[in-house]
């Protein structure tokens, strides 16, 4: 186990990074000229405006639904079929290179079918979101299960423990990390897949006020909402990369 | 059936014929003879060793008598009752490798067999505290095994173990991650808790001093497939501890394993004897 780094570091290091971020985007919009890249008091500024404005709040709430309904879809159901996948060997060994594949496929090539089964609207973006996510958190659980180590599972049968309890105290708490980590991958993917769905098929939601900012080349609005969207899944990002390390640190690496 | 490791008495384990031949892993590989024939009556009560060289069977031959896996061949009894590749009542087992939990601190995995067993919680933190004590873990009860080194690890699977009071221990090579003088001492502490519970045991060890001081047999395994060669009775007192490494019997038994032992390591080592 390595010793953690004392806080101020840390978070010393973090603060540096973002700061050098912000410095270089003040620079090329200097650079650029501000009809081309919109400097970062002026987006904050245009970012505030979105964020008092009752239209940019209904984008916002459709979005949230949207990528509610679309992250319970994969996590839950990437959950559940990664389980299944992984205590079910054979069905395993079969499934993982068709996944695999699925997950290296552009989604964007399903687009299309998806409109056609959905139409515009909220179900053709949970879908869209829903399809992105649930590769990576299937194919993270099937592992996390497959990969506990047998000793683990010997333990469980020597002290007689009922299915159930071997698995609630076994088997879940043994794969746990990988699953979270999948779950943290998924999230990201479920966001994009949400947005490329608002971008090309939909009046609402924050994918569409980008892609409409984008055809009036309201460089601002383009900033600002690209800049709310990179908080929002930073933050969440953070969250789940908080809890990841926390459990992967009592991880034994034999 | 008289083999060498069979025993009048009250026999409270009984193998007989047993053997285990592993189907070869891939399509024109041959199947692997890991175990037996053999036999062995565990006397209610005993302190029974196993030595052999690396890979002759011992911990197949433990994950049959535990009920992990069924051999292929012959039967296995605990306790008059047929043992087959399911986990009786009253056995434990400490493996090989490392098995703690690594999402439980030392304490809750110490009491994690009891909290499944529904033993109520006095009663959990009663047994749990007295096995850390002797252990030594007592200053770690908050730890995680990830905090800890693999010697540590394996006394709190030992630990885990024991706080069930199983009327059969099973140790697979349990002081292989020690150093020799933590292992004398945890020797010491096994065969006090061995007098006092009145547990069956057996120890695989590859330690022929360890074998020859802490058991009152001893079984040499062949090279594989495994097969008991030699049965070394010791004749210690029950109440003996770590410094009979001094009588002068002791040397003989170590003197006796080794000899059988010789050609053995050397086969599985693929020279001649
Ligand atoms: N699951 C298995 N499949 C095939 N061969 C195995 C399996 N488990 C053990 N073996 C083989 O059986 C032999 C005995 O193994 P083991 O009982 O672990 O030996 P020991 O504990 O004495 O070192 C070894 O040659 C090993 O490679
Ligand atoms: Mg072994």
């Amino acid at each position: 186990m390595t010793e953690r780094a004392p806080a101020w570091k840390r978070y010393g290091d973090s603060l540096a990074l973002l700061a050098g971020l912000v410095l270089l985007w003040w620079l090329l919009s200097r650079w650029a000229g501000e009809e081309a890249l919109t400097g970062p008091a002026e987006t904050l500024a245009r970012a505030q405006e979105l964020l008092q404005s009752r239209r940019f709040h209904g984008h916002v709430t459709e979005s949230l639904t949207a990528l509610g309904y679309a992250l319970l879809l994969a996590a839950l159901g990437g959950l559940g079929l990664g389980t299944w996948l992984g205590v079910r060997r054979l069905a395993g060994q079969v499934a993982e290179p068709i996944l695999v594949a699925l997950y290296a496929l552009p989604k964007i090539t399903l687009y299309p079918v998806i409109l056609l089964i959905f139409g515009l609207g909220l179900p053709a973006k949970v879908a869209f979101g829903a399809i992105h996510g649930i590769i990576p958190v299937t194919i993270f659980t099937l592992n996390a299960v497959r990969t506990i180590r047998p000793v683990y599972l010997k333990v469980a049968r020597t002290l007689r423990l009922t299915p159930w309890q071997a698995f609630r105290t076994v088997w879940l708490p043994a794969a746990l990390p990988e699953i979270v980590s999948g779950q943290r991958v998924g999230f990201a993917l479920t966001l994009l897949g949400v947005l490329i769905g608002e971008m090309f098929a939909s009046q609402r939601g924050v994918g569409f006020v980008l892609i409409n900012a984008i055809g009036l080349n309201d460089v601002p609005t383009i900033m600002a909402a690209a800049f709310l969207l990179a908080v929002f899944a930073a933050t969440v990002s953070a969250i789940l990369l908080k809890i990841d390390r926390a459990l992967h640190r009592r991880t034994i690496r034999a | 059936m008289a083999g060498p490791g069979t025993r009048a008495g009250a026999a409270h384990a009984v193998l007989r014929g047993v053997t285990r031949i592993f189907p070869p892993a891939d399509r024109g590989q041959a199947p692997v003879h890991a175990l037996g024939p053999l036999d062995l009556d565990l006397a209610r009560g005993e302190f029974f060793a196993v030595v052999g060289p690396s890979g002759c069977g011992k911990s197949t031959l433990l994950e049959i008598l535990a009920g992990l896996s069924a051999p292929t061949e012959g039967s296995v009894m605990f306790e008059d009752s047929a043992v087959r590749g399911s986990p009786p009542d009253g056995v434990g087992v400490v493996f090989q490798e490392d098995a703690s939990f690594p999402w439980l601190s030392v304490w809750d995995n110490v009491a994690f067999g009891l909290r499944r067993a529904g033993i109520d919680s006095a009663e959990t933190a009663r047994r749990v505290d007295h096995a850390l004590g002797f252990m030594g873990l007592t200053g770690f009860a908050r730890a995680y095994p990830a905090q800890l080194s693999g010697g540590m690890r394996q006394r709190v699977c030992i630990a885990r173990t024991l706080v069930l009071q199983p009327r059969l221990i099973l140790l697979d090579e349990p002081f292989g991650a020690l150093d020799q003088q933590t292992r004398l001492l945890m020797g010491d502490e096994l065969l006090r808790l061995w007098r006092d519970t009145g547990a069956t045991v057996l120890l695989i060890t590859h330690a022929l001093d360890e074998a020859a001081m802490l058991s009152d047999r001893i079984g040499v395994m062949s090279a594989r497939p495994g097969r008991f060669i030699d049965m070394v009775a010791t004749g210690w007192p029950r109440d003996r501890d770590s410094t009979i490494v001094s009588d002068a019997a002791f040397g003989e038994v170590t003197a006796r394993l080794w000899s059988s032992l010789r050609g053995e390591s050397l086969k599985a080592l693929g020279a001649a004897p």
